[in-house]
């Protein structure tokens, strides 16, 4: 990473914090539309709840419609959260330091729309109570453990949990240094609270250091189970050809990693955009975001291909039917097209060019093609595999998604933009100490006659360094 | 005895170095004196001890406790309600393996948290001799003593040319 600017710690709180500690224009409109939206989606849902599913487009045989294509999706968009996280932090890259944060904070939102979405789905929540704990010991009905819809809840609730907390105690040196910063006293008290006594000692920051990499090393095989077991929802049926396949674990995975990355990469535009943050995240971090793309959009292109060549290669009719189905009949011909040539088609080749990758508008562009695509994906998925004929099926229809459906998957998108705003609003989007870590490690040096930045790697016991020399 | 903390604030490195070595000096012992931050600097940058610390022991504990409470809940509800599904085993191992690994791992992640916070020695309620600047790019290095002893870590303090007044504070 050549592009470096040396900026002092106050310069750094300046221009971090202004937006915490201070509102600007923007935010109250901004938050007032999304609020408002949310508030629409949650009323159709209590339309929903108060006249039942059939208020919905789901009829036999799509029974699982919109609600869990959006479910899927917004797993996906999760996972790249604390994936690039983790692995850039494991891997020490230096242009990690100013995306981390909001990539945790997607993260957490994000499990919180996907987990709402299913329960929303059943149409009565409450009732999941009864499917997922063991409840009723005065009629001894207990849930049945062996089913993947018990998978799904201890794997997602796992992963919420790991990330809240990673989230919270990667905060703690930037509360700290808001409750420094705060100037009403009431405010100053909250974050004094919240920051636990943190001083910054050679200790404190020794541990946050390895809990940034410990819980990195925790967080990736949770990361890993949490989209295959969402796989396994679909893949452990045996009655829809189409979603019976042993590759739906690693394809899914490598999904949600497009998907998730790209979901990223528009975050970093909009932080530019929104919070005028250039200084921090430089064109050097798309070009990198950028790269790191293209591997996983031909890797996540090659499960694809994968996919259909075993579901062709065998020439079962079952099979074949399912894919002329989702590939060449109305209406999902149109939208299968529009899914591989805006996840794929479109986006990769432009990414090969480093003007793409290095321009805010193209990448924010491209990434939310990427994301238009990888939704249709998921729908693509699930409808087309549902609603086949198949000779044991004794009534069938078509589907559309109701009003009432498109709200609530509206509301989802809201609610993460939403609480993205309010978290941003409260707390940085950017770390402070990691940043201003960034600049402590970083001397310029002179390789014959050029002067570049060179960083020395963090996290090393002093001991070692004394070894080697 | 209460005791005092005393806090000088440096604006380099080396000056914060050199305050830990006149503490030295002065008699001060490793545990007597600790470096305030506002960043994670690389370790031994001022001469100050590696911190010993057992983060790693509580993962582990975690990951046991999370698979024991998971294995029982599995077993537990199999047992208390058998579904006989076409003559296989009451418990079936790879769906309790699932809730089981999900359970290891989240075990292991609550504990790290408490180990972090706990192994970092918070939370402390009383922040002692703090200054906000330390936020700001000043390197602090308090020294917690006996009130008899704060004059002499006070001049040690200033010997290595502090950045305006010693604070002091209640520990």
């Amino acid at each position: 990473m050549q592009e470096h600017t040396q900026l002092s710690h106050k310069q750094i709180n300046e221009d971090l914090l202004k937006d915490v500690l201070t509102v600007p224009k923007w935010w109250l409109p901004a938050v007032s539309f999304l609020g408002l939206v949310v508030l629409t989606g949650l009323g159709a849902f209590f339309f929903m709840m108060y006249h039942g599913l059939g208020v919905t487009g789901l009829n036999r045989p799509v029974m699982w419609g919109v609600f869990i294509a959006n479910f899927v999706f917004w797993i996906g968009i999760s996972h790249a959260g604390i994936m690039i996280s983790a692995i850039l932090r494991l891997t020490q890259a230096e242009w990690r330091r100013p995306i981390t944060r909001a990539a945790e904070v997607m993260t957490v939102f994000s499990l919180i729309a996907a987990l709402h979405t299913p329960l929303m789905h059943v149409g009565r929540p409450w009732r999941v109570l009864y499917w997922i704990f063991p409840y009723d010991f005065s009629r001894g009905i207990w849930p049945n453990v062996r089913s993947p819809f018990v998978w799904d809840p201890s794997a997602v609730g796992t992963y919420l949990i790991a990330s809240s907390l990673f989230v919270f105690v990667c905060l703690l040196p930037d509360i700290a240094i808001l409750r420094d910063r705060a100037k009403k006293p009431i405010v100053k008290k909250i974050y004094a609270q919240m920051a636990l006594g943190f001083r910054g000692t050679p200790r404190q920051w020794k541990l946050q250091i390895l809990a940034g990499i410990l819980l990195s090393a925790l967080v990736l095989p949770v990361f890993v189970s949490v989209h295959s077991i969402v796989s396994w929802d679909f893949a452990v049926l045996i009655g829809v050809e189409g979603w019976h396949s042993t590759i739906f674990a690693p394809y899914f995975i490598i999904g949600a990693i497009h998907s998730g990355v790209s979901a990223v990469a528009m975050l970093m535009a909009l932080s530019v955009w929104l919070y005028g943050l250039d200084k921090y995240i430089k064109p050097d971090h798309f070009d990198a975001i950028a790269r790191l793309l293209i591997v996983v959009a031909t890797t996540w292109f090659f499960f694809f291909f994968l996919e259909w060549v075993y579901a062709l290669y065998t020439l079962a009719p079952p099979e074949i039917a399912l894919r002329e189905l989702q590939a060449f009949q109305w209406p999902y011909g149109p939208l299968f097209a529009i899914f591989i040539i805006t996840s794929f088609v479109i986006p990769v080749p432009l990414w090969l060019f480093k003007r793409v990758r290095r321009s805010v508008v193209w990448m924010f562009w491209t990434t939310v093609l990427v994301n238009i695509g990888m939704w249709l994906e998921r729908f693509l998925i699930v409808i087309p595999g549902l609603i086949r004929r198949t000779h044991m099926t004794f009534d069938w229809g078509t589907y559309h998604p109701s009003i009432v459906e498109i709200l609530i998957v509206v509301e989802t998108f809201a609610f993460v933009c939403l609480g993205m705003l309010l978290f941003a609003k409260v707390l940085p989007l950017i770390p402070l100490f990691d940043v201003k870590e960034g600049m402590v490690n970083r001397r310029l040096i002179k390789v014959g006659r050029r002067v570049i930045p060179a960083t020395i790697r963090e996290g090393l016991p002093h001991h070692y360094y004394e070894k080697k020399q | 005895m209460a005791k005092r903390s005393v806090l000088g604030l440096y604006s380099e490195e080396d000056s914060a170095a050199d305050a830990l070595d006149n503490l030295r000096e002065a008699g001060f012992e490793e545990g007597d004196y600790e470096i305030l931050t506002g960043v994670p600097y690389p370790e031994g940058t001022f001469g100050e001890a590696e911190p010993e610390h057992k983060l790693y022991r509580w993962p582990l504990i975690g990951a046991a406790c999370g698979f024991t409470i998971a294995l029982l809940i599995t077993a537990g509800t199999e047992l208390a309600y058998p579904l006989i599904t076409g003559g296989k085993p009451i418990l079936s191992i790879p769906a309790m393996a699932i809730i089981m690994y999900e359970g290891s791992m989240l075990g292991a992640i609550i504990f790290t948290i408490i180990g972090i916070i706990f192994e970092s020695r918070l939370p402390r309620i009383f922040m002692g001799a703090y200054s906000e600047k330390i936020t700001e790019g000043h390197i602090g290095v308090t020294v917690t003593t006996e009130e008899t002893r704060t004059d002499i870590a006070e001049t040690a303090l200033n010997k290595a040319g502090t950045d305006g007044e010693i604070i002091r504070g209640w520990e």
